[in-house]
């Protein structure tokens, strides 16, 4: 395999760096933009899908392409999205086929997609959510306004006419509901141009119905948390093998997620995070048996070997005479602090009955002693200590 | 027509798939890009990003912990 050119990096981990370009702005217009502008003779209107993967966005994509119009997919990577990087982490996922689906959506409807990484700006919209969060961490009205916003940029930037969503009236509690729907339409700037194929004939009548750019009379009227409508289009279209995450796609509506990432705020006293933050939270079995550090457990060899990547930027402990985790401590520890993180490193290893076990604790330059403690009894860790 | 190579090691999918888009849009049809990642996801991504995007895949390769993708652009 031919090298790259230039020093090699640091193999060891996954780390984000950040990409290098200007950023876009987030301006957002008043009221509608200006009257349509007519395409060249012969070509079709052109509209952008925001394609999660799941199915509600597919089948819009598609009730669209049905009706003669150009669709091309866009897909935002928040850094909170469950699929993906879970898939290259844990060993047991590893064995199954990986599959980006959002990618795999536009294979399907035969649909350009682009994927935006969007981790930096997305942070704004997790840290002050203008409408506050679901029934965890979770900002689902703003992050639907945001993504809208960034669709309607990119539809402004690329000459396209009209930006669809899968979003089906009281699908979700939050963020589809018949009140809030015009809340992103207006606040993403996107206005009339924002089309929802799925319940287009429940709400008013956009600028792609009026200009006839499509049919009203072919768009539909779901409604609710029902199923059985979308999975019967999905039949009648011949999809199959669609992923059904059903608001399981974004680790924010997870509540055991948003309770490590509230207590990693609280910890730091502080509400902001980086790219690494989230993903460790979403990686081992977390303990906080001190207000100043908590532990971060590999639960497999998959996790063991992501943890070890992060060895420069945390102090960590693993069991030098038995199999069992590596385990990074996030905070500052005195030595009766070193000696509790031993304990409970040997814990979650194979010598976990051993009277005795041998732990290394390694500091971030490298520098390791090896400690011999008695593992803590599953007994002695309190409830609370897992986060 | 020249050949480029990107270094997405230690990028978790789809992070890798996001940093090819990026690089092909500024290179020219007939252009080819190594691209090298450790995510054992960017082997079945990035040859499916192509297929939707019309470009082609040259090769893919997998060495103990590291990929090697190469495409060549096509003008879409």
């Amino acid at each position: 395999m031919p090298l790259l050119d230039g020093a090699a990096p640091e193999l060891f981990g996954y780390h984000y760096r950040p990409p290098d370009v200007s950023p876009i702005s987030m301006s957002v217009p008043a009221a509608p933009s200006v009257a349509p502008v007519a395409p060249a003779v012969g070509a079709p209107r052109r509209a952008v899908a925001l394609v999660s993967g799941g199915l509600d966005s597919m089948l819009a994509a598609k009730v669209i392409l049905e009706q003669g119009i150009h669709v091309e997919g866009i897909n935002f990577y928040t850094g909170f999205c469950v699929e993906g990087h879970t898939h290259a982490i844990r060993r047991e996922h590893q064995l199954k086929p990986k599959r980006n689906n959002a990618l795999w959506v536009a294979e399907q409807l035969g649909i350009k997609l682009h994927i935006v990484d969007v981790i930096e700006e997305y942070k704004d919209v997790v840290i002050n959510p203008k409408h506050g969060y679901g029934s965890n961490l979770n900002p689902c009205l703003d992050c639907k306004g945001f993504m809208v916003r960034k669709a309607r940029e990119w539809m402004e930037a690329h000459g396209f006419d009209f930006i669809i969503t899968g979003e089906v009236i009281g699908q979700r509690p939050m963020s589809q509901r018949k009140d809030t729907m015009p809340v992103v339409a207006r606040e993403s700037g996107a206005f009339d141009r924002l089309l929802r194929p799925l319940c287009a004939k429940l709400l008013p009548e956009t600028l792609p119905e009026r200009e006839g750019w499509v049919d009203r009379e072919k768009l539909l009227d779901f409604n609710g948390r029902n199923r059985k409508p979308q999975m019967a289009l999905a039949a009648q279209y011949g999809f199959v093998d669609y992923a059904q995450p059903a608001g399981g796609c974004c680790f924010l509506t997870n509540e055991q997620y948003s309770h490590k990432l509230a207590d990693l705020w609280s910890a730091r006293g502080t509400k902001q995070y980086e790219f690494d933050d989230i993903m460790l939270l979403k990686v081992g079995r977390h303990l906080r048996p001190r207000p100043h550090f908590k532990l971060i457990v590999g639960r497999d060899e998959g996790e063991n070997n992501f943890l070890n990547g992060y060895r420069k930027q945390y102090m960590h402990l693993n069991a030098t005479n038995h199999t069992g985790p590596l385990v990074l401590l996030d905070g500052s520890a005195n030595d009766d602090d070193l000696l509790l993180a031993a304990r409970l490193t040997a814990r979650f290893g194979h010598g976990r009955d051993a009277a005795e076990v041998e732990v290394s604790v390694t500091d971030i330059h490298g520098a390791a002693r090896v400690v011999r403690v008695a593992p803590m009894p599953v007994t002695e860790i309190p409830e609370h200590w897992y986060l | 027509m020249s050949h480029h190579r990107l270094d997405a090691r230690g990028l978790l999918c789809p992070l890798p798939v996001i940093r090819t888009q990026n690089r092909v849009v500024e290179l020219a049809p007939g252009d080819t890009l190594e691209i090298a990642a450790t995510d054992p996801g960017a082997l079945h991504d990035i040859p499916a990003w192509c297929r939707v995007h019309g470009h082609e895949v040259v090769s893919t390769a997998r060495e103990n912990n590291e990929i090697c993708v190469v495409v060549r652009v096509v003008a879409t």
